[in-house]
């Protein structure tokens, strides 16, 4: 059993992890708590589905289209109507909740309650520790880590990277530094949605697709930023393997405890920031102006 | 003795002049009232119509209690629903238990949500802005699973059924929700312009400051958790008598998100804002089962475009174009007036 939970958490918190990074980015940058993060990784992996069973395309080659295109619809919803009404904290709740019913609501027409399955890009299983562990599994957990590996070095050693960090720490001296903030804003956007259609795409062979599959991953993302401490990727990536495993322990450890992971891994959260109030690696914004 | 009752009648004749139909939005407001009493019962006997208005009416008073605590206090709450969801369950299960009545019940589940808010309010004191609203997120959904594991006590997914009726006929319970409704919504708008309300107001501006100026912030803060709980509870009370049954869903994420919905789409920090915005979004998504699988998504459309034009809401939109402020006292004038009412500035 202990296999099992250390194979499977890995795996989830793989996932957390991707989804957790993006979602902080864009908070740190742009100051937008983007509700519809997780709508964006459902609509990868129902693109997918789409584009597999409907069109016939090869698998990988649907991967890739529709990684392509979840990132251009994102970008779309960012320029047309989450940038407009940056200025309005609130507002932007609403209209990042709005998109993603549109895209649930979407889906949910396109294919009812249909749940659908997506073939593994590869098949067969290996024996790690005497646990059996598809490929598909280690596969997911490896595009993963080189997807984390490589936004970390992006972020670290690119000029690009420089500019996003900057932009986050402090908009107006980035701007007057010469850094195109509204452009480095978008993106961020990109590279936000990118990492959750990625998400979306790795997990699309293991899970059952439906058109509520956002909700439960947005709670934990959530959970995951605020943990780790809003803005800070090592946060995020700490606070998506805390949780990721906790929530793991918990399925496999308790009889009902598919009813409870969710509010487990909300309460070692709910612990966390009442003693850091600003998350375990919460960096201190400058007091907006 | 005539003369003395035809005094005070002219008096507050003077009164309603000079405070309700000097300004056109509480014209529209009171115009809002009278015909929430009058007509509907009168056009329509149909159970289903007057089902759409008192559910309106009760997501009204929850949709506004998240105004207090959000918009006037500026603590972001995400998890509304669990002040809805404690005084739904506790409201059924003392029903169900102790046959106390209606009215006992309700408050004993708005009492609850009070403490619950108390339980929320305290660990989060320390906590603010994004934080807050996540923190916060994560009370009802932890809830939602302690009341799947004891399905003996919570009846799990099905909830709690055989509850008592709010009242024996469809029109009564309209009557008292609406009633309900009306003068919530009124003492809710009656403790944002006290003093109280300005404090809310200065802890949501600048709470470092507030607490410099020598006012109370952590008193102040819980006070506002604990009152828009008790308003939430009597909406969620009212919820489960009316509907019998109450179920996880009153605890639902989906929930909490449509009170910031309707709040923020009829205007934050108002209080009548979110009231307008549940009796605009509310009926006319239940009115257009013509298109039922389209309906969530023409409402999340025609929720993204008004925000895009109103940012701000639509009730603040409204009033901006019907009334404008005194430069001077700050006083609202409507639109037409050359000059303010009472200092006499020029409104330019």
């Amino acid at each position: 059993m202990l296999e099992s939970i250390i194979i499977d958490g890995l795996i989830i918190s793989g996932v957390y992890a991707l989804l957790a990074v993006g979602f902080s980015l864009i908070f740190g940058v742009a100051r937008i708590i983007n509700l519809a993060h997780t709508a964006f990784y459902m609509l990868a992996a129902y693109l997918i589905f789409t584009f597999t069973t409907s069109l016939g395309l090869n698998l990988t080659l649907s991967i890739v289209l529709s990684v392509i295109a979840v990132t251009i619809i994102g970008l779309f919803s960012y320029k047309l109507v989450i940038d407009p009404v940056r200025q309005h904290e609130t507002t932007i709740l609403i209209v990042t909740i709005a998109i993603a019913i549109i895209i649930q609501e979407v889906m949910l027409n396109q294919y009812g309650g249909q749940s659908g399955g997506i073939p593994r890009l590869i098949s067969g299983y290996t024996e790690i520790i005497g646990v059996k562990v598809t490929y598909q599994h280690l596969l997911t957990f490896g595009v993963a880590l080189i997807v984390l590996l490589g936004t970390w070095a992006l972020l670290l050693k690119t000029k690009l990277g420089i500019a996003i960090r900057s932009t986050a720490q402090d908009r107006e001296v980035a701007n007057l530094t010469g850094i195109n903030v509204a452009r480095i804003g978008m993106i961020t956007m990109g590279i936000a949605v990118g990492l959750a259609a990625i998400a979306g795409a790795l997990v699309a062979p293991l899970y059952t697709l439906q058109p509520h599959m956002w909700m439960h991953p947005l709670v934990m993302v959530l959970a995951v930023v605020v943990l780790g401490g809003l803005g800070s990727i090592k946060g995020s990536l700490v606070g998506a393997f805390i949780l990721g495993f906790a929530e793991t322990s918990v399925v496999f450890g308790y009889s009902e405890g598919a009813f409870l992971k969710g509010a487990v891994a909300l309460t070692i959260m709910l612990i966390v920031i009442l003693i850091r109030p600003q998350g375990l690696f919460g960096v201190a914004f400058e007091e907006e102006r | 003795m005539i003369s003395i009752i035809g005094g005070y009648i002219g008096r507050a004749y003077k009164e309603f002049r000079g405070e309700i139909l000097v300004l056109p939005s509480r014209t529209v407001a009171l115009v809002f009232c009278l015909i929430l009493f009058l007509v509907p019962p009168l056009i329509t006997s149909n159970p289903y119509d007057l089902r759409i208005l008192i559910l309106a009416s009760i997501f009204a008073i929850f949709a506004a209690s998240w105004d207090l605590l959000a918009g006037f206090t500026g603590q972001m709450n995400f998890g509304h629903a669990l002040f809805f969801g404690v005084a739904a369950y506790t409201s059924a299960l003392v029903n169900l238990h102790t046959g106390l009545p209606i009215w006992l019940t309700i408050p004993i589940g708005a009492l609850a949500a009070v403490l619950a808010g108390l339980v929320v309010g305290i660990p989060c004191l320390r906590l603010r802005g994004p934080y807050l609203a996540l923190a916060t997120l994560a009370f009802p959904l932890i809830l939602t699973g302690i009341i799947f594991v004891f399905p003996d006590i919570t009846g799990g997914e099905l909830g709690v059924s055989g509850i008592d009726r709010l009242a024996g006929s469809r029109v009564t319970e309209y009557y008292i929700a609406i009633t309900l409704m009306i003068s919530l919504g009124f003492i809710m708008w009656k403790i944002t312009a006290s003093k109280t309300g300005i404090l809310f107001h200065a802890i949501r501006e600048d709470e470092v400051t507030a607490r410099a100026s020598g006012i109370n912030t952590t008193k102040y803060k819980l006070l506002a958790f604990c009152l828009s709980g008790l308003f939430a509870g009597i909406a969620g009370g009212l919820y489960v008598h009316f509907m019998r049954i109450a179920g996880p869903s009153t605890l639902e994420l989906m929930l909490s998100f449509q009170a910031i919905i309707w709040a923020i789409f009829g205007g934050i920090a108002t209080i009548y804002g979110p009231i307008a915005g549940v009796f605009i979004i509310y009926p006319l998504l239940e009115f257009a089962d013509f298109l039922p699988e389209w309906r969530m998504l023409l409402f999340a459309i025609i929720v993204m475009l008004a925000l895009l034009f109103m940012p701000e809401g639509i009730t603040t939109w409204v009033r901006n174009k019907i009334e404008k402020e005194c430069p001077r006292c700050k006083l609202r004038n409507i639109a037409t007036r050359k000059s303010c009412r009472i200092c006499r500035a020029d409104l330019g």
